[in-house]
């Protein structure tokens, strides 16, 4: 591609033809405000705050969607211009409720901030508010298009990233909103809980439901023996809220505040991540080496994933693993296993699990299989975004908080394979490590399946297990995944070799360190980061892969038997089926 | 087969359609009736352009021009004129006292109107492909192909100067020439026919007068760029041009105009037609284009323009159907002919929807470079009721108002956008004394409040907060401040709205402010409306020496507000009157008045 030379405020730059204005002044540490910019997604320009003049052209260009043209001179900040972005800015401000004080987007709002930025003190134009019904339909979400500045990223991320379409704009002019089409709600929209609107939106018009009281009250009752686990990717993006780097890893920094908080007991995620793929591996080889079920096997541990496949997919419910994700069968495993240990009564047991995700607070009840313990096994599942607000109101010195807090016994300790799960690919490489143990009962001399890691939509490769090839393929953010499922068809359809034996799919980008739950700002560096920081966690650990996590060795000769035994398909399975796409 | 006479009924859709059809099935009758149908075809048209003296009927091939016609003239016609050779004198026009007429019926020196782009609506069965062929049509397509290269068609069109007559006035050769060069598997023709202006017929009547130069211009595009399909997407509130449009396109593909192989050649194009739903930023180039792809009409950035990134990411020539029209002509006549009519930047003619307070209201072509003066005053006849002449907006909703002071002025793209208004797709409305400039402004931005799209911030937020600045000024409760507002938001609309739409749409506010400025004033300081047309402003009473107590002003008051015995003079209960004016205009004696 050629350069293209130009300049920004007298400076002079040299680009890449192509790049936008926005870009190529960052280059040059010349920052342009924006409003309805999202590096994620495709200019959609809609705001006007990042206007920029060029010389020869009477017009005011929008930096974030024009791209670069040879010999440019462009002004960025002019008297003239700041006074169009405040005017701008105020016009937002007139339709918009101001009531930053109780708004979950609180010192952590785009709109407060440019407000901040510009110095507004008063507003000049009369104030017009909507009256928007808020719509709590899903139970993870919750849209409140009066605040709703309109900047569309969450319908584009809805529509363009994750191939959804649940929400999109309704009405026109002033009275536009954004909303599911034909004005259904949210929980009767095709919405697969994902989340990733609430992490793209600037303000607080789309958010995760707060479920931190239920917890604090929980907490408070005596009668409760109140346990909680963390999902891997929350440990490496908590830290954000607290001014840590992101995907640094701060595993035992959460354990202590999360002891501080009262629970009796810190579980971890990566335990059941260990667990599933004890499940997982071994339902992949009986369809792979024993030809029972059909392949390829695609993992099933993201709700939203799940959700889609159940919408838009129902073709695809005989490849599913029935495996539960693995918050899920520590909830189970915590109020039948461990109860059973520490002579508690289940009913008694109050399981949070912290996630980087909304879909999990809509994966707790989702069928009747989420209640295997007899009671709902994961009572509530919070994001990391309400984690670290609950800290912050306990007054957590989160920084100053020991590094050296460990889990307990006996759903606490994991292998570097359950901790990778937070990573797109990373089930994948899990299961492989233990997949190929099981085929070959010999150790890997390197764990380490590069193929699968990286942001790439799709990565597909194909590995050589006990002289068998095996064709796998690994997809996030929804919108990659139909191509993947099209080969599956294609293939059914010539009734040849399935495309593939093994396909991971999660629903956000870069997985779940890009979960719909995790702090915002999360941009593609802010994910390798992340990732970044799960592979540590993966080097440091004692046990690589999940068949040498003893606590999991110990389950099943403590409780479930085998892998896919009666008792563990009991407790540790599902069922899918097809659903519509709208319920009304 | 030929007729010793031909009988054209204008006949367009909304105008007065029901009526023009009626004289046109009496005449239909009668002619049969009197056994003259040998000799005599009675053809329903397109708009002759007398849209104020409906229906109108012309004569062929004596060019007599009938106006005003009613069902019951049809007898009259046939009989006096077709049978026994002599005009039917007081239904006939007359060009005297206003120069409205054909060109060429015209004495030289008035001839004030150019119909190029019009020049087969009125003149030709729009339903009959013959028509159009026996008017050279299709030729210049045959030429084309076989006479032209595409960059010789391009080089026409430069040597024409042609603008693009949607609004934007960019060089037509131009944009032909950017989709030419970019290779691609596939590319895009598209006639942009969603006019939307309030007002405007511009477009409809050239739709349904002459659809064919519409298609023939296309297939000319689509071998100059090297595309093989192309779109019309326009209004489904126009149900005759679309209608004559489908008609159109069967028959050519019939004849093998369109289709594989056109004329023979190695060339394949065909058209469809595209419904728009009504919004008026549909007729936005990337929101058109976004619509026919099937998705929520609503503009995005450009670049990439439609000529590189277009209909489905292909590139993409898009005109207006007044800048299709043309180019059959252009390529007939020659770029040099063209360019010789008008101005130094703005070449050829215009199309406007002559309205508003003049004698004459209807469809004029004029060449550029024409002043208002000749428009209003020797085509339009001049201000209704003699009043006095205050302003002309053009451009519609995006345009601005223009003065006395420039009524000599010539009309071009450039001078237009000088005084701070724009050419626009061709809305020309003439206000009087009695328009109150607070009010026009008003009126343009509930249109353009309500037609935004939504989505950037400026003109969605922006344009209702204008329209309520304006509104609480025409009711008297607007402040100094609030002129200030207006130029702050009008001016951020300007400059950071994403499209043309919210660009132009405080255009009539900024506008009247600029030229009207005291009368906004009068609106603040003084409570008052100069117009007297702002009704939260007025008061009427009635005048007690010349109230003559006939009672009438208090039959027709809606609210029974007025009381007053019969001969005794009346009064008005200033608290119940809601200022309708029905009490204003209903006096004969003048007591009535209004403040």
């Amino acid at each position: 591609m050629k350069n293209i030379k130009l300049e920004i405020n007298g400076k002079p730059v040299t680009v890449k033809e192509g790049t936008t204005i926005l870009k190529a002044a960052q280059k040059v540490n010349v920052k342009v405000p924006v409003l309805c910019y999202h590096p994620d997604l495709p200019a959609w320009a809609a705001c006007g705050i990042c206007v920029v003049k060029i010389a020869g052209t009477a017009k005011m260009l929008r930096a974030c969607s024009t791209p670069v043209e040879e010999g440019m001179k462009i002004v960025t900040h002019d008297p003239e211009i700041v006074q169009i972005r405040r005017t701008v800015i105020e016009l937002i401000l007139s339709t918009h409720p101001n009531d930053c004080l109780q708004c979950p987007r609180n010192q952590n709002c785009e709109l407060q901030k440019l407000a901040a930025d510009f110095g507004i003190r008063e507003l000049p134009f009369e104030h017009r508010l909507r009256d928007l019904p808020v719509d709590t339909t899903t139970g993870s979400i919750v849209l409140n298009p009066e605040k709703c500045v309109l900047c569309g990223r969450c319908a584009k991320v809805c529509q363009q990233m994750q191939n959804v379409w649940a929400l999109e704009f309704l009405g026109r002019g002033e009275k536009t909103r954004i909303a599911p089409a034909a004005d259904v709600k949210l929980g009767e929209s095709p919405c697969i809980k994902c989340g990733q609107c609430s992490a793209h939106c600037p303000v607080g018009a789309i958010y995760e439901k707060d479920e931190t009281r239920d917890v604090l009250k929980a907490l408070l009752n005596p009668d409760l023996h109140c346990v909680v686990q963390i999902a891997p990717a929350v440990r490496v993006a908590i830290g954000e809220a607290f001014g840590f780097e992101p995907g640094t890893l701060l595993t035992g920094k959460t354990y202590a505040a999360l002891r501080q908080m009262g629970f009796k007991a810190i579980f971890d995620t990566n335990f059941g991540a260990d667990l599933t793929i004890m499940e997982e591996a071994a339902e992949f080889v009986e369809r792979f080496a024993k030809g029972h079920g059909e392949l390829p096997l695609i993992t099933s541990c993201c709700p939203a994933w799940v959700d889609y496949m159940e919408k838009f997919a129902p073709d695809m419910v005989p490849h599913f693993s029935s495996a539960k994700s693995p918050h899920e069968m520590v909830g189970v495993m915590a109020k039948t296993y461990y109860a059973e240990k520490m002579g508690l009564d289940p009913k008694n047991i109050y399981m949070v699990s912290i996630m980087p995700c909304t879909a999990k607070k809509y994966e707790v009840s989702r069928s009747k299989d989420m209640f295997a313990s007899g009671h709902q096994d994961v009572d509530v599942s919070l994001t990391t975004r309400e984690l670290s607000r609950m800290f912050k109101a306990a007054g957590i010195d989160f920084a100053n908080l020991p590094d050296d807090e460990t889990s307990d016994s006996i759903l606490g300790s994991y292998s570097g394979a359950g901790t990778i799960f937070g990573a797109t690919g990373g089930v994948m490489e899990a299961a492989l490590r233990t997949a190929h143990h099981m085929l070959t009962h010999k150790q890997l001399d390197d764990v380490n399946f590069m193929a699968v890691r990286g942001l790439d939509g799709v990565k597909e490769a194909m590995l050589n297990i006990a002289g068998q090839e095996i064709r796998i393929a690994v997809a996030h953010w929804m919108c990659n995944i139909e191509t993947v499922l099209d080969r599956v068809r294609a293939a059914k359809k010539a009734n040849g070799e399935p495309a593939y034996h093994f396909i991971e799919v999660m629903a956000c980008r870069g997985g779940c360190v890009g979960g719909g739950g995790q702090p915002y700002g999360a941009d593609d560096e802010v994910r390798r980061k992340r990732a970044a920081g799960l592979y540590k966690d993966d080097r440091e650990c004692a046990h690589r892969c999940s068949h040498e996590n003893e606590e999991v060795q110990a389950i099943y000769t403590d409780f479930l038997g085998s892998p896919l035994s009666a008792k563990a398909h009991h407790y540790l399975h599902n069922q899918y089926t097809a659903k519509p796409l709208y319920r009304k | 087969m030929a007729f010793k006479h031909y009988v054209l009924v204008c006949g367009g859709e909304g105008c007065n359609t029901k009526r023009a059809l009626a004289v046109h099935d009496a005449l239909l009758k009668e002619v049969r009736e009197q056994g003259v149908e040998n000799e005599v075809q009675v053809l329903k048209t397109g708009s002759f352009g007398f849209c104020g003296e409906c229906a109108a009927v012309q004569i062929l091939p004596d060019q007599t021009l009938y106006v005003d016609v009613q069902a019951g003239d049809a007898a009259a016609i046939v009989t006096q004129h077709l049978k026994q050779g002599r005009p039917v004198a007081r239904l006939l026009f007359d060009p005297q006292t206003t120069a409205k007429y054909f060109p060429k019926d015209v004495p030289a020196g008035h001839q004030k109107q150019l119909r190029i782009v019009l020049r087969n609506c009125g003149v030709i069965d729009p339903e009959r492909i013959e028509d159009y062929l026996a008017r050279e049509g299709y030729a210049a397509l045959e030429k084309a192909l076989f006479k032209m290269k595409p960059d010789d068609v391009i080089e026409e069109l430069k040597k024409s100067g042609l603008r693009g007559r949607g609004g934007g006035g960019y060089p037509t050769w131009q944009k032909w020439l950017f989709t030419k060069k970019v290779a691609s598997d596939q590319k895009y023709i598209i006639c942009n026919a969603d006019e939307g202006d309030p007002g405007a017929y511009m477009d409809r009547s050239t739709l349904e007068g002459d659809p064919h130069s519409i298609l023939e211009a296309m297939a000319i595009a689509g071998y100059t760029v090297g595309a093989s399909q192309g779109y019309i997407y326009i209004r489904a509130e126009y149900p005759l041009a679309i209608n004559r449009l489908n008609m159109a396109i069967a028959q050519a593909r019939e004849l093998g105009l369109l289709g594989q192989g056109i004329l023979g050649s190695g060339f394949d194009f065909d058209i469809e037609l595209r419904l728009g739903a009504g919004a008026f930023v549909c007729g936005e180039e990337t929101a058109l284009i976004t619509s026919i792809e099937g998705n929520r009409g609503m503009p995005s950035p450009r670049p990439p323009y439609p000529a590189v990134k277009g209909l489905w990411q292909k590139p993409t020539v898009i005109n207006n159907v007044e800048t299709w029209a043309a180019i059959p002509v252009i390529l007939l006549k020659g770029g040099d002919w063209f360019g010789k009519i008008g101005t130094a930047t703005s070449k050829g003619t215009k199309v406007f929807a002559l309205t508003g307070k003049v004698n004459n209201c209807g469809l004029i072509e004029v060449p550029m470079g024409i002043t208002l003066r000749e428009i209003i005053y020797e085509i339009g006849g001049g201000i209704l009721g003699g009043k006095a002449f205050k302003a002309v907006q053009t451009g519609g909703p995006s345009g601005g108002v223009i003065t006395k002071d420039y009524l000599d002025m010539p009309i071009d793209y450039e001078s237009l956008g000088q005084l701070g208004s724009i050419m626009g797709s061709g809305g020309m409305i003439v206000m009087d004394e009695d328009d109150c400039m607070v009010d026009v402004s008003k009126f343009y931005l509930e249109f353009t409040v309500d037609e935004s799209c939504g989505k950037c911030a400026p003109c969605r937020i922006g344009g209702r907060t204008l329209y309520n600045l304006v509104d609480k000024i025409s009711k008297g409760q607007g402040t100094l401040h609030d002129i200030e507002q207006i130029r702050d938001i009008g001016h951020a609309m300007r400059k950071a709205s994403l499209c043309g739409l919210g660009q132009t749409a405080p255009n009539p506010a900024i506008s009247t402010l600029k030229y009207f400025e005291a009368e906004y004033l009068a609106h603040i300081n003084d409570k008052k409306c100069p117009a007297g047309k702002c009704r939260d402003l007025l008061t009427f009473f009635i005048l007690p020496d010349k109230c003559i107590g006939c009672t009438l002003c208090a039959r027709r008051c809606p609210v029974n507000c007025i009381s007053g015995d019969r001969r005794a003079v009346h009064v008005i209960d200033a608290a119940k009157c809601i200022k309708c004016g029905e009490c204003y205009q209903a006096c004969k004696f003048g007591a009535v008045e209004r403040t």
